[in-house]
């Protein structure tokens, strides 16, 4: 295991609501940055870098950074959709590694429901070379998984109610979650019988719509140490990154970016999948979570139906407990992007933080996993590896 | 004749003008790289498959099969009409695979295997003028 002093998550933070009509966009960033420097014992005085990605409003972090007030002396606006806020953690303990800031603030907010943008779109996209080629067919966000999903059934006879069953899991977990927009357990037969969005998917195959953001700090090894809170510096283990695109009109719609990404991360960890206690898996739909499952190793190709119609993804005591806030699927899935809650859930149980309900014992180490952009075209995945310190 | 799902006209550029003009000629260009004969799609000049700006033109077969499909049961914008409607990945004969429409048949009628062969659907503009055409496919 990595035994190298690494950077570590001293701060986390989950805007409480789903539905903010009353709040800027900046203003959802404002607060979710205080949040999380509160739970550091941190001020934005302290921060010394800022991450932030394409749901920062006007000029980025240029615009953001004015707005907080913030002096920063490194700054990182990667955009890979969802997964960019893994990918920042990411960057944010190289940097630290590197000796270029000590206190870095990634901050997430949108507000899809009451006045934000749609689903998978953005003010860039329109003049991307492959538009022209993909816009025109009626594609939209579902659809597009849903070509992933009727490969993936294809080749390995997948069924929608093993999807169904990664719904379920998530459907429990949230039901322990106050804050979860989808708090009521559902059915493998309810999920099958809820309407058709895109053959194969159905409406409870999808993630929810909500307003909201979140918020890390993630501090050099000297930071965490000041902060003297031993239990809840979460160190960031090991990370990976990739991106899966097109290949040249080649696509091959069974897999995720997690095939390079996942064992990128394990081997800068010096773990293996079997060593992992949880995992955050990001879930913009069921099917996203059976190929990412499967590309990170936790079961071999293919098999991830089987996988996890046994209960696997059950927390506490399922062979991989995921997704204990309720995911994407039903809890929150801020500015149509997961992956900073997907961190945020993971701090919490290597923390020992999570809802008693469905806190994994003696969580140690953790995964989450960021899947941003398209899995029907081209996305950006990221791994991160926590653990506790 | 057409499908009937919506059409517009795209946007073209250096790049993408020939293939486009090529459409209303009921035919669909690929892309070659001169250098390493590697088949390009999406159409640019560039290869990246060894990275060549020397790429050249030539016909597709139109002929391909099924990759993978999903019978969307509810469009958005221009689409919400046209719902259930087919989009699809189509690997052409040439090995690229394309985004597209299955059309000319039933939409519980497609599957991932079936043959299929390329189809127009013309976009016309207000002076009656077939500006460019969206290649859709349907059953061989």
């Amino acid at each position: 295991m990595n035994d190298r002093p690494t950077a570590a998550i001293a701060g986390a933070y989950e805007h409480p609501l789903r539905h903010i009509p009353d709040r800027t966009l900046p203003q959802i960033h404002a607060e979710v940055a205080v949040g999380a420097l509160e739970d550091a014992g941190l001020t934005i005085n302290d921060v010394d870098a800022y991450f932030c990605a394409g749901d920062a409003p006007g000029f980025g972090g240029l615009s953001m950074a004015d707005y907080l007030g913030l002096r920063v002396r490194y700054i990182d606006s990667t955009e890979t959709g969802g997964s960019a806020y893994l990918a920042h953690v990411g960057h944010a303990a190289a940097a630290i590694a590197q000796g270029k800031c000590h206190v870095a603030l990634i901050t997430l907010a949108g507000k899809p429901r009451t006045g934000g943008a749609a689903p998978g779109s953005s003010g860039a996209f329109g003049a991307a070379p492959e538009a022209a080629f993909e816009n025109n067919w009626g594609s939209n966000v579902p659809n597009m998984y849903a070509l992933a999903a009727r490969r993936h059934m294809y080749e390995f006879g997948t069924t929608s109610a093993q999807l169904a069953a990664i719904k379920v899991a998530a459907s429990k977990h949230a039901s322990h979650n106050p804050n979860a927009f989808l708090r009521d357990v559902v059915t493998i037969d309810e999920v099958l019988a809820s309407p058709m969005v895109a053959d194969p998917l159905h409406r409870l195959d999808c993630c929810v719509i909500t307003d909201g953001g979140g918020a890390l700090v993630v501090v050099s090894p000297d930071v965490a140490r000041a902060l003297n809170k031993p239990g809840r510096a979460v160190r960031v283990l090991g990370h990976g990154e990739a991106i899966k695109h097109t290949d040249n009109g080649r696509i091959d719609l069974t897999h995720t970016g997690a095939v390079w990404s996942g064992p990128r991360a394990f081997a800068e960890a010096g773990i293996t999948p079997k060593d992992i206690d949880y995992v955050s898996i990001y879930d913009s739909f069921t099917i996203t979570v059976l190929q990412t499952i499967e590309d990170l190793g936790f079961c071999e190709k293919g098999r991830g139906g089987a996988f996890v119609a046994s209960g696997a993804l059950e927390a506490p005591f399922g062979a991989l407990p995921f997704n204990t806030d309720g995911g994407g699927l039903c809890n929150n899935h801020p500015a149509n992007r997961g992956g900073m809650t997907k961190i945020i859930e993971a701090v919490r149980q290597v923390r020992g933080e999570a809802n008693a309900a469905v806190q994994v014992p003696n969580c140690e180490l953790a995964l989450a996993h960021g899947t941003g952009g398209n899995l029907g075209t081209r996305t950006g995945a990221a791994t991160l590896i926590l653990g506790r310190s | 004749m057409s499908s009937g799902l919506p059409v517009r006209k795209v946007e073209v550029n250096a790049e993408t003008q020939e293939f486009w003009d090529a459409t209303t000629r009921q035919t669909l260009l690929l892309r070659r790289c001169d250098a390493c004969a590697a088949v390009i799609w999406y159409p640019r000049a560039f290869c990246p498959m060894c990275q060549s700006m020397e790429t050249s033109w030539f016909a597709s077969s139109g002929r391909g099969s099924v990759y993978s499909f999903s019978i969307t049961r509810k469009g958005s914008g221009a689409w919400a009409a046209a719902a259930p409607y087919v989009i699809a990945y189509v690997e052409l004969e040439e090995g690229p695979r394309v985004l597209t429409n299955i059309v000319g048949c039933a939409v519980d009628e497609v599957h991932v295997g079936m043959a299929v062969t390329v189809a127009f659907d013309p976009v016309i503009d207000e002076t009656g003028t077939e500006t460019m055409a969206m290649y859709r496919f349907g059953p061989a």
